[in-house]
């Protein structure tokens, strides 16, 4: 073995933030459905605390053998509007509560599938899913959410996105918090292993590991080493790169699935920033050769860095899946948050961003007069740039009550600080409320 | 049989391979493969080395090495071999 592998590796994890962001034990709910409420919540900590008792405990003995960092420990679960099918608004608390503390028995970070998939329409448990979520994010500390408002298959569920920006509003009036722990998608994966977003489709095994890989950092690295060369030299660069960190995660995922007898799932290599300096997408868009994230050219530079990812990524990984790419979140990105507050990065680019990568608008902090009717226009603009684009997309927004454009707002740990961005001021409401659903476009019909 | 490289870093200093040694043989541990270089004072060594089993024995050699570490101030890593050949190779 060569001496510079063996740096290289080091270096990587102790300079250049690689880590492994997650291993996501998904689990099946399915067969924990009983008859009242009640029971079926008795059941889903049995099976949550039966399944994921040791995983925190072996994750960390792997990171212990390997020297790498493996940063949560979560989980995900079948979206629990479909569990909860015949549930109340407050008889979902009850589902909520079983998940919160079997996460908190288990001692992993965060469970993921308080979700509703709402594409097509609503089923009872879904309208009740919506309904708690002030008080389902409020009264729950582990428990992450997420409701799907379009596919390209189905469309965009109009009624569902006006609902869901009334929705964010009730959650503010709560917290200014707790929007954080909660994204509206479109086309939605069922094997993403980050949150706030990951649940655990009804189309997946029993039990998977699935592990999401990241290090912007390792990228950024590679990059400053090709200055001045041209694109295709950067693009081959990422790619090589990629392949490297994801091999990690695969073996990282295998392993972890053989010790804890289950299936491994997918490994997904997204660019997954972190507010530590050193460990920020915008500074891997900027070493590509842009003064400051947000300027013309930030777009291609990102199409290039995402694709580049996911071809690396593809080949070292027996399985890729979730949404690999690169994640563009506000307040989790030391880079990012410095071009808003130059005023170099606006909403406006942000959305054209989200057009050439893995997510969506991401942790973006607004004036908490924003009118709901905008709220629910900003998700329907991301959901038609992912329904018409065959790609994911999400918001998570963050309106603060009393804060104005500028002031800084703390979300604590990995989440980070978003300064509050301005939004436009005209208004959408007529069309918010026409409501109804826009149909799928036309490229859906493939049969 | 499973194998680890002990990596060892910092300000060159005597006592630093005889201190590594010691441990691994404490653990008896057998040392397969032994690189090391003095770059403008920076020690940099790499070792690769046999483990009998993956259990508490290697944390416990963990442990002892980050311990020694802290005590000789150079930095020390012990990884299991996967790490270095999963990253290079196809």
């Amino acid at each position: 073995m060569e001496t510079t592998q063996i740096t290289e590796t080091i270096n990587m994890v102790s300079e250049e933030h690689l880590d492994i962001r997650t291993v996501t034990m998904g689990i099946s709910l399915l067969d924990t459905i009983a008859g009242t409420p009640q029971e079926t919540a008795k059941n889903i900590y049995q099976k949550i605390t039966t399944y994921a008792k040791n995983l925190v405990k072996v994750t960390q003995q792997i990171e212990r053998e390997f020297g790498i960092p493996i940063t949560n420990k979560r989980i995900s679960v079948t979206p629990i509007a479909l569990i909860a099918g015949k549930a109340t608004p407050d008889e979902m608390l009850y589902y909520a509560h079983a998940l919160d503390d079997a996460a908190k028995a288990v001692g992993v970070d965060f469970i993921g599938g308080y979700s509703a998939l709402v594409q097509k329409g609503f089923a009872n448990g879904d309208l009740s899913l919506i309904k708690s979520l002030p008080r389902m994010l409020t009264e729950t500390d582990l428990v992450m959410s997420s409701v799907n408002i379009g596919s390209t298959k189905a469309g965009i569920n109009l009624d569902a996105i006006k609902l869901m920006g009334e929705t964010i509003k009730a959650i503010t009036d709560k917290s200014d918090t707790a929007n954080a722990k909660m994204v509206v998608f479109a086309n939605a994966v069922e094997d993403n292993p980050f949150m706030a977003g990951a649940f655990h489709g009804v189309s997946e095994a029993d039990v998977v590991i699935n592990v999401g890989v990241s290090g912007p950092g390792v990228v950024k690295r590679a990059i400053e080493k090709v200055k001045g060369e041209s694109i295709q030299v950067v693009a081959e660069t990422i790619k090589k790169t990629a392949f490297k960190i994801t091999r990690v995660g695969q073996m990282v995922g295998a392993l972890a699935a053989e010790r804890l007898g289950v299936e491994f799932g997918i490994v997904d290599l997204s660019l997954a920033p972190t507010p530590a300096r050193g460990d920020s997408v915008a500074e891997v868009l900027e070493e590509i050769g842009l003064e400051m994230v947000g300027t013309h050219g930030t777009t291609a530079a990102l199409m290039l860095l995402n694709d580049a990812v996911k071809k690396g990524g593809v080949m070292a990984s027996q399985r890729v899946g979730g949404l690999s790419g690169a994640f563009i979140p506000v307040s989790e990105d030391a880079g990012m948050i410095d071009a808003v507050k130059a005023g170099v990065l606006s909403l406006a680019k942000l959305e054209a961003m989200t057009a050439v990568c893995s997510v969506g608008l991401d942790m973006i902090a607004i004036p908490g007069e924003t009118d709901a009717t905008t709220i629910a226009a900003m998700i329907a603009d991301e959901a038609a740039i992912g329904v018409q684009n065959n790609k994911t997309t999400a918001v998570r927004i963050l309106p603060t009550n009393g804060a104005k454009v500028g002031d800084m707002i703390d979300y604590g740990g990995l989440l980070g600080t978003a300064p509050v961005m301005p939004v436009v001021e005209k208004s959408s409401a007529d069309f918010i409320n026409r409501g109804g659903h826009i149909p799928a476009p036309i490229h859906s019909f493939k049969n | 049989m499973a194998k680890a490289v002990v990596t060892v870093i910092g300000k060159d200093k005597p006592g630093i391979i005889a201190g590594v040694s010691k441990t691994l043989s404490d653990h008896n541990i057998n040392i397969l493969d032994v690189s090391q270089t003095i770059m403008s004072d920076i020690f940099t060594m790499s070792m690769l080395v046999n483990l009998a089993q993956l259990d508490e024995e290697f944390n416990k050699l963990q442990d002892d090495l980050n311990l020694l570490g802290k005590r000789l101030t150079v930095e020390i890593h012990t990884q299991r071999e996967e790490i270095f050949d999963a990253m290079s190779r196809v």
